[in-house]
């Protein structure tokens, strides 16, 4: 049986799947259906959803259309969480494959400073990040990794700790190749799997983490981002709590979809593994 | 009792040097920020030229990066975090005024997270494969997707809002004139929310480590053993499968103390608890770097802290915890 066939017979991997479909086609989709500035006044102030069919949301409280908003507020959420685990996951493959192999000196002090980020709580260096350089998207995706990348440093350096033991890594030694050569191009390929398996447990932390930024006012300004949706509806909580609830609702599925797809990915590599 | 000092002293040694490390960052950060505290100081009383020159000299901020981050340690070795450009005082006397509340809310957080949270982990955990096993599971996983924020949102929108059982936010209610006992239900009834919003989001952590470490419990052998000596199976559960997966859950504690202290930002906006957290927002608003960076520190101090009791605790539970370190 292909991995393929073993993922799509898990309901909870194949739901993840369906919403993470929605996602990306509501993402990549976005300009085309709605490829007015999302920002733009569309309609009367405060209208209720489902009763316009031209504006099937309604609109918030200065009157932009919130289902375009939803759609181009995809687009940031997927961006951020992806980049931002993507670097995170770079930068601790990196990090932890050094301090691993090298050991010693290197090892201790490495190891010392993802101590210390890990002492920080993330969500506080990422509001000091975006705060002293200033928001903008590029600077959001640097602040969430800054606090993201301890975790897979940590399983790297397992990981090459076990592999550099191993014969083939003898073997590169024996034919003369650079250290830093083995280390990346022998040792760190075979310790990726236990890394990237981290990778839908990030890139959730790192959606729900540009949401609390972008609610908090750190958000890039200039994109519409559903965290900053929700802190626009707050304003207006009493009469209209369906501007906070719509948004919020397209965060959790989100989320929920990254875990259930990455949980169902990590189950059938994890079985393939195992049998052979 | 003298394995335990070896591993506080350990830990403590260890903590220095992570604090050291701490320090130097938000120091970079510091320095990162644009103008100075002189700018900053300027801008809100005015002044030449001249002046400046002078206040940069008076508070050594003409010396080189390396004079400045050795007069930092200096003033933080003696407990001085620096003055608040937002509030005008001492940052160490507006973050300790703050830093109860975040306690408060944070301490009944983690109560409520590790006991719903372990409590129905066992129970899922004592059928593995069942209903409920599979139905707890997926329901953790959902609440885990939910952004804290927003819950909190939405329990202001249904309880305080439409229903009025709570408060809508705040610590206590303001000039109630209420003293002790009153004022202590007072402040229960204004941090129910805020201590659900906070304690629901991690709660779906411990269940799943809880869960899992039972299952993993059910294969051993000392279990078979139990079940042979005709032992309820109430009994098996509770002492020797759920026993047994506690430990992990107590170190998870610690490791989330730093998440929990993150997450306790927003909440504390949200229902506009005043704690370190809502702080900690009002500096980025404020743009007050120096208040932001103390904050972070008291932070760093307070995980490094609550790591070390749950060391302590650690090494009381699981006697083979230090036991070698002790012996060598």
């Amino acid at each position: 049986m292909s991995p393929l066939c073993r993922f799509l017979r898990t309901p909870e991997a194949v739901a993840g799947a369906i919403i993470l479909v929605a996602l990306f086609a509501m993402a990549l989709t976005a300009p085309l259906f709605f490829p007015r500035d999302p920002q733009a006044i569309a309609g009367p102030a405060l209208l209720p959803p489902f009763q316009d069919w031209s504006l099937p949301l309604g609109t918030d409280r200065l009157g932009r259309d919130v289902t375009a908003e939803l759609f181009h507020g995809a687009r940031t959420s997927l961006a951020v969480g992806l980049a931002a685990a993507a670097a995170a996951l770079v930068i601790g493959a990196v990090v932890g494959t050094l301090a691993g192999f090298a050991g010693g000196l290197v090892d201790e002090m490495l190891m010392r400073i993802t101590d210390a980020f890990q002492t920080v709580p993330s969500f506080l260096l990422a509001l000091a990040f975006v705060s002293v350089v200033g928001p903008s998207l590029g600077v959001v995706v640097a602040a969430i990794a800054l606090g993201a990348w301890t975790g897979p440093a940590r399983v790297a350096r397992a990981e090459v700790l076990s592999i550099r033991e191993r014969d083939f890594v003898a073997g590169a030694r024996v034919i003369g190749m650079h250290p830093l050569e083995i280390a990346f191009r022998e040792v760190l390929p075979n310790a990726l799997p236990p890394v990237l398996a981290l990778s839908s447990v990030i890139v959730a932390a790192a959606i729900l983490t540009e949401a609390a930024l972008s609610f908090l006012g750190l958000g890039d300004p200039n994109r519409v981002t559903w965290g900053g949706m929700i802190a626009e509806g707050r304003t207006v909580l009493r009469t209209a709590p369906f501007l906070s609830i719509v948004p919020g609702i397209a965060l959790v599925l989100t989320v929920l979809g990254v875990y259930l797809a990455g949980e169902g990915v990590v189950e059938t590599t994890a079985v393939r593994r195992s049998l052979s | 009792m003298n394995r335990a000092l070896t591993l506080i002293r350990r830990r403590l040694i260890g903590g220095i040097f992570v604090l050291l490390i701490v320090v130097i960052g938000t120091f970079l950060l510091l320095e990162a920020a644009p103008g100075d505290a002189v700018d900053a100081y300027i801008a809100s009383t005015g002044g030449d030229a001249g002046m400046i020159e002078l206040l940069r000299h008076n508070w050594g901020l003409d010396q080189s990066a390396l004079t400045r981050l050795a007069n930092y340690l200096w003033a933080l070795l003696h407990l001085d975090l620096g003055q608040s450009l937002a509030f005008s005082r001492p940052i160490r006397e507006v973050i300790l005024e703050r830093l109860p509340n975040t306690l408060l809310l944070m301490g009944s957080a983690t109560a409520l997270s590790f006991g719903l949270g372990s409590a129905l982990g066992i129970y899922a955990g004592a059928r593995p494969g069942s209903f409920r096993d599979r139905f707890l599971s997926i329901g953790s996983l959902a609440l885990y997707a939910v952004p804290g924020f927003w819950f909190g949102l939405v329990l202001i929108i249904v309880f305080a809002v439409d229903l009025r059982w709570f408060p809508i936010g705040g610590i206590e209610s303001i000039a109630s004139g209420k003293a002790g006992l009153d004022r202590a239900v007072d402040i229960a009834r204004h941090l129910i929310l805020p201590v659900s919003a906070l304690g629901f989001i991690y709660l779906a952590l411990y269940l799943r480590m809880m869960r899992a470490g039972m299952a993993e419990a059910w294969r051993q052998d000392f279990v078979l053993a139990a079940r042979a000596r005709g032992l309820s199976r109430r009994r098996i559960v509770l002492a020797h499968v759920a026993r047994n997966a506690l430990l992990p859950l107590v170190t998870m504690l610690g490791l989330q103390s730093a998440q929990m202290l993150g997450g306790s930002v927003v909440i504390e906006s949200v229902f506009s608890v005043p704690g370190l957290g809502r702080l900690a927002q009002e500096a980025v608003a404020a743009r007050d770097t120096p208040l932001l960076l103390g904050i972070i520190l008291v932070s760093a101090v307070l995980v490094i802290l609550i790591n070390l009791l749950v060391d302590i605790a650690y090494a009381v539970l699981d006697p083979r915890v230090g036991a070698s370190e002790a012996g060598a």
